[in-house]
């Protein structure tokens, strides 16, 4: 087996971002999802206007997709090919699923929109980061009732021993009426740095059940 | 790394109930496509491929009784108990995994719950229905990635076997025809106003269709197809629009058959994603060319039954393996002046051709694209 590591991990949940186990940035005034996350945003000095047109799920994602990005600078060590994206969530895009119901309920106030039916898909936040930082590696996207660590380091060993991965962009992103989490790893062959942290089921589950 | 083999099949849309009964329509040339005058689904008519829900009943009512299940889940469950009639293996095992594709699962219960319960509009909460049914142990694996969602299923399913997590995999997904997808559709206006035309110079944008369907991929159970290597890439270009260069197709396909250590000429044939949008077929002939497939034939088997979103990936790899097994090529109905830039072979006319290795490829939104080749053995 490919000997791989947790190079960097980012954590949003609970108004606060948390990278490699440090609070990043705490937000106590936004009153909700929407507020934290354009704080978030602006505090991270992302520019990038499109993130205002997308929804939730996907702003959710980005965020801690871009963070890390730039933390690991994983663009410059691989070709853009062999990144590869591995999300899971329970709620898949339920929240902007809504939101298109509400606006096909009523056949005399009938206003069905491209630009909200285009997010009703879970892997949209995938085509998003892909766009933003042009990485053309391997996508999926998997829903589960809970956070299932075994099935993303069983899925996650199988591309790195395919040889057309290097560095794995992975884990959990769902956001569902009130509430919201996401923990995004990256994943590497190993680095020998002192900072790495061994891949394997335990710590991916002890990371995100501690953050 | 273990073989892993394709077992047994199944696929229900609306020219069938199973693959033989598909089969027998698509050699007349028959589609399932037609005009729906009723407003259930969109407030005037439009051409969609529906199944048979009194033939769904009837049928399902021979498998279960009492127990509600949704359409979404009785679709499921029926493909995969007729699929897995045909197989020895063992269902009730931990080394047996349900691999679930789909877009949308329960997405109808969003509007009306009926008597089911709220949680069932997860697709996890339907998932582990569809996998209950047969008893199996384990936690059913939900892959949902856009169009993409059945082929990226098989390539699980393929990958997990082949590191020797499972010894069998059901592969069974689908998706239904609700008002939620088709008022999206329309107001991309992307549905086509008769039966959809793929890779024709006339085509005018897509048919969609409901499906469900079911391959079983087994290591410990023998066959003479085999599941080579399968590969996804994103376009990194457009989160509702294809690559004008087929950047992401093109990555998947060369993936596959590098992986697979095989050669773009060694490729027979290919089942095209062919949506009848004008970029879609468009960008599928330009990553074609470009990964010197040209010589390879190609059809779509979305003038028969529509697109069938999840399920589509899974659905055309039935008919696929089931030319690949035949020596029969299927023509892509719909077809009749070619209208894409590259000089793909789109078959006109049903055909008897030796096959031995063929190339199933799929797109979606979110610039997702996968690949995955099946071998005659």
């Amino acid at each position: 087996m490919i000997d791989t590591c947790i190079t960097a991990y980012c954590v949003i949940n609970d108004n606060k971002i948390v990278i490699n186990g440090e609070t990043y940035f705490k937000d106590n005034e936004s009153q909700d999802f929407n507020e934290f996350i354009k704080a978030a945003y602006r505090f991270s000095n992302i520019n990038y206007l499109k993130f205002f047109k997308m929804d939730r799920l996907c702003k959710l994602g980005f965020v801690v997709a871009d963070l890390l990005i730039k933390q690991t600078a994983i663009l410059e060590k691989y070709d853009s090919k062999n990144i590869s994206i591995v999300f899971s969530n329970r709620a898949s895009s339920l929240d902007t699923d809504r939101e298109h119901q509400q606006s096909i309920n009523d056949r005399n106030n009938y206003f069905p929109s491209p630009s909200v039916f285009v997010y009703t898909l879970p892997n949209i936040v995938t085509g998003e980061i892909s766009i933003r930082h042009k990485i053309y590696g391997e996508n999926i996207f998997f829903i589960s009732n809970q956070f299932d660590e075994k099935l993303l380091y069983n899925y996650i060993n199988t591309l790195f021993s395919s040889s057309s991965t290097d560095c794995c962009i992975a884990g959990w992103i769902d956001i569902d009426k009130n509430s919201y989490k996401a923990i995004i790893y990256i994943i590497e062959k190993s680095t020998n740095n002192s900072k790495d942290i061994i891949f394997d089921t335990e710590n991916l589950k002890k990371l995100y059940i501690k953050n | 790394m273990k073989d892993v083999f394709v077992i047994s099949e199944n696929i229900i849309t609306s020219l069938g109930f199973d693959t033989e009964e598909n089969v027998n329509n698509i050699k007349n040339y028959k589609t399932g496509i037609c005009k729906l005058d009723k407003s259930d689904f969109w407030t005037e008519p439009f051409f969609v491929s529906l199944i048979n829900t009194e033939r769904l009943n009837q049928e399902f009512s021979n498998i279960s009784e009492g127990k509600e299940y949704t359409r979404f889940e009785k679709l499921c469950i029926l493909s995969a108990s007729k699929a897995l009639k045909n197989t020895s293996i063992d269902v009730k095992s931990k080394e047996t995994i349900f691999i679930i594709p789909t877009t949308k699962g329960n997405i109808d219960l969003l509007k009306n719950s009926q008597d089911f319960e709220e949680d069932r509009v997860y697709i996890d909460k339907a998932a582990s229905i569809i996998s209950s049914f047969f008893n199996n142990p384990n936690t059913p694996i939900v892959v949902s990635n856009a169009c993409i969602s059945g082929v990226l299923a098989i390539n699980t399913a393929k990958r997990l076997i082949s590191a020797g997590l499972y010894k069998n995999a059901v592969v069974v997904g689908g998706d239904i025809i609700t008002e939620f997808v088709v008022s999206g559709f329309q107001s991309f206006k992307s549905l086509s106003f008769g039966p959809c035309k793929p890779f024709d110079v006339s085509r005018d944008g897509l048919s969609m269709g409901e499906g469900a369907s079911t391959i079983i991929l087994s290591s410990e159970t023998k066959s003479n197809i085999r599941v080579l290597e399968g590969a996804s890439a994103n376009d990194a270009n457009h989160i509702s629009g294809p690559s004008k260069t087929g950047e992401g197709l093109y990555i998947a396909i060369e993936k596959s058959l590098k992986n697979s250590k095989i050669d773009a000429t060694e490729i027979d044939y290919i089942s095209a994603h062919g949506t009848a949008t004008p970029y879609n077929d468009e960008m599928e002939a330009i990553a074609i060319g470009r990964a010197g497939l040209l010589n390879s034939f190609v059809n779509s088997y979305k003038g028969y039954f529509g697109h069938t979103l999840g399920a589509a990936g899974l659905a055309e790899s039935v008919l696929a393996i089931y030319s690949l097994k035949n020596n029969f090529l299927f023509a892509s109905l719909g077809f009749e002046n070619k209208g894409v830039s590259e000089d793909l072979k789109v078959i006109e006319k049903h055909k008897e051709v030796k096959l031995n290795k063929i190339l199933k490829i799929a797109s979606g939104f979110g610039g997702c694209n996968a690949s995955i080749i099946f071998d005659k053995i």
